[in-house]
């Protein structure tokens, strides 16, 4: 579920099993959940995507990864979003092993390519902090 | 195809084969100037494809679709109701894109198995008369950017939209940069697809782009819509309809039409988002695909003709290679050294493709499917392709998501 902020961006509306992951990223925390047997996996959920097992535990990633592929929207795809555009969406690699979708912040866009490495980067928005990643290096 | 090779009236599951016997399909335009519900559009596509195929209404004991705008809830008896229909089979089939392919195997299996008779098949995508009290203006296709990731609780609605991976293009997008920084295709080469496609539709009366051929300049030209993809490399969406009538091989024989037999079906899927894509270039139209051959005990080089869904140009650049009719990587190579055009030496969506031919809502994909079945009854006029027998065709769904691959042999 999406809501919007002040200036009608679409923000997430966290659930009772997704919170600790939003509640982590308006600390500067990235936390995922970790299955003793399969490690990390995104998003939240309650059982773990490979084995269904229910008896992982929240843990802090480095937020280190690498860019797996990235876009960049010239078009507005959310009419929600056209005044931001362009800017790109990436999805990236953690280095602990899950992928994750977020925006590229902090870098020209034309710098980014696939492979480069990243790190986890936190915006603000209302009472919402967003997960995105800029280059490091 | 070997001459004189006939695919068995028994398929190789040792059931009974199932057949496409007709078709009917509207010319996909931009803005609809005759509203209709659903169902009046279902009305009309059955009793075009019923006269298509020379059957009786009363033979009709199947009905699969997408939904009823009109009836969300109870959609199959609420169409079985209002056609008159005593249905035996009834199916809604949620698979994007690849809903129409979905549907098709679906039939063939319902039939095969000795569940039912005759299937209407329908992918209806017009605009409603204007709603009282709604506001009216012109109606053009649009689809809704959040695809159901906005409500509550949905993963797609927390993750991916406030990131604005939303509606298709930038996840298409995605699979293609990625591809291009592990393959290293070129623009240009993706550009082709596109190129061939729009050729193709000049010969077809039906397609949207017809009168309007393009050049790899005018595609390497338009505007960056999502990086890599170019606005000329992307569907147009538009509205239209179509219906397909599926049988048993017994009854197809006795339509006008050369009996098309659906003789290998494969199906796959793994995600939503293509962020959980298991990997955005290995996609998963591969294991449909192997099914489906194998079913059909037919080897790519059987096929006369492919009709691959082309959503965008990477996608069919991608189908092309994980449908097994070149090695991973050099489905670039393989689109600069062929032609795709219907009277080229690897026919490809002879009808133009969507990308040529408009996105007719789920009409786009069952486009792909309604060109192979003219193709193989030998009913594509000016593009025919010379002694067609064997055809491939797929459907791809969501976000390289959901596909599915048929084998379409005439009888």
């Amino acid at each position: 579920m999406v809501h919007f902020s002040t200036d009608g961006r679409p923000l997430p509306t966290p659930t009772p099993i997704t919170a600790p992951f939003f509640d982590g990223l308006r600390e500067r925390r990235l936390v995922l959940q970790r299955c003793p047997r399969h490690g990390y996996f995104f998003y939240p959920r309650g059982r773990c995507p490979v084995c269904l097992g229910d008896d992982w535990e929240w843990g802090e990633l480095s937020g280190q990864g690498t860019v797996y592929s990235f876009t960049v929207d010239r078009a507005g795809h959310d009419p929600a979003l056209a005044s931001r555009i362009p800017f790109a969406i990436a999805l990236v690699d953690l280095d602990e092993g899950p992928r994750l979708v977020g925006n590229m912040v902090d870098c020209d866009i034309g710098d980014i390519t696939v492979g480069m490495a990243v790190e986890a980067a936190y915006e603000d928005v209302d009472d919402t902090t967003l997960l995105g990643f800029r280059p490091v290096g | 195809m070997l001459p004189g090779t006939r695919p068995p009236s028994v398929s190789r599951m040792g059931k009974r084969a199932a057949a496409i016997a007709g078709l009917t399909e509207w010319a996909p335009k931009r803005v609809w100037d005759e509203p209709m519900f659903t169902m009046e559009a279902c009305a009309r596509l059955a009793a075009e494809v019923l006269a298509d195929a020379e059957v009786d209404k009363g033979e009709v004991d199947g009905l699969v679709i997408n939904g009823l705008r009109e009836s969300p809830m109870f959609a199959p008896s609420a169409l079985a109701e209002f056609l008159g229909i005593r249905s035996n089979f009834n199916e809604v089939v949620d698979l994007g894109g690849a809903t129409p392919a979905g549907m098709v195997w679906r039939a063939a299996a319902a039939i095969e198995v000795g569940i039912c008779e005759t299937v209407l098949v329908f992918t209806p995508s017009v605009p409603a008369p204007p709603q009282p009290g709604a506001n009216g203006g012109p109606m053009k296709m649009k689809m809704g950017a959040y695809m159901g990731g906005e409500v509550w609780g949905s993963p797609q609605g927390q993750f991916e939209i406030p990131a604005g991976l939303v509606a298709a293009t930038p996840s298409f997008a995605m699979a293609a940069q990625r591809y291009m920084a592990a393959y290293g295709v070129s623009e240009e080469t993706l550009a082709k697809v596109a190129v061939d496609s729009r050729y193709n539709a000049q010969a077809n009366p039906m397609a949207v782009f017809y009168g309007k051929p393009i050049t790899i300049d005018d595609v390497m030209s338009s505007r960056y819509v999502a990086d890599p993809l170019k606005l000329l490399e992307i569907v147009m969406p538009c509205y239209g309809g179509s219906a397909v009538l599926v049988t048993t091989a017994e009854r197809a024989a006795r339509s006008p039409h050369r009996p098309v037999y659906v003789s290998g079906y494969g199906e796959h899927l793994t995600h939503k988002s293509i962020t959980y894509a298991p990997d955005i270039v290995d996609t998963p139209i591969r294991l449909a695909a192997d099914r489906a051959f194998e079913m059909a005990g037919v080897s790519r080089d059987a096929v006369d003709m492919a009709s691959m869904y082309d959503c965008y140009t990477i996608t069919v650049l991608l189908t092309i290679e994980d449908a097994g009719f070149c090695p991973k990587g050099e489905g670039g190579r393989f689109i600069d050294e062929h032609s795709l055009r219907y009277d080229g030496d690897w026919p490809l969506n002879t009808h133009g493709g969507q990308l040529g031919m408009g996105q007719a809502g789920l009409g786009g994909g069952m486009s792909h499917i309604t060109e192979a079945v003219r193709q193989v009854q030998g009913r594509g006029g000016e593009r025919q392709v010379p002694d067609c027998n064997i055809a491939y065709a797929n459907g791809t769904g969501g976000m390289l998501a959901e596909q599915v691959a048929l084998i379409l042999e005439g009888a």
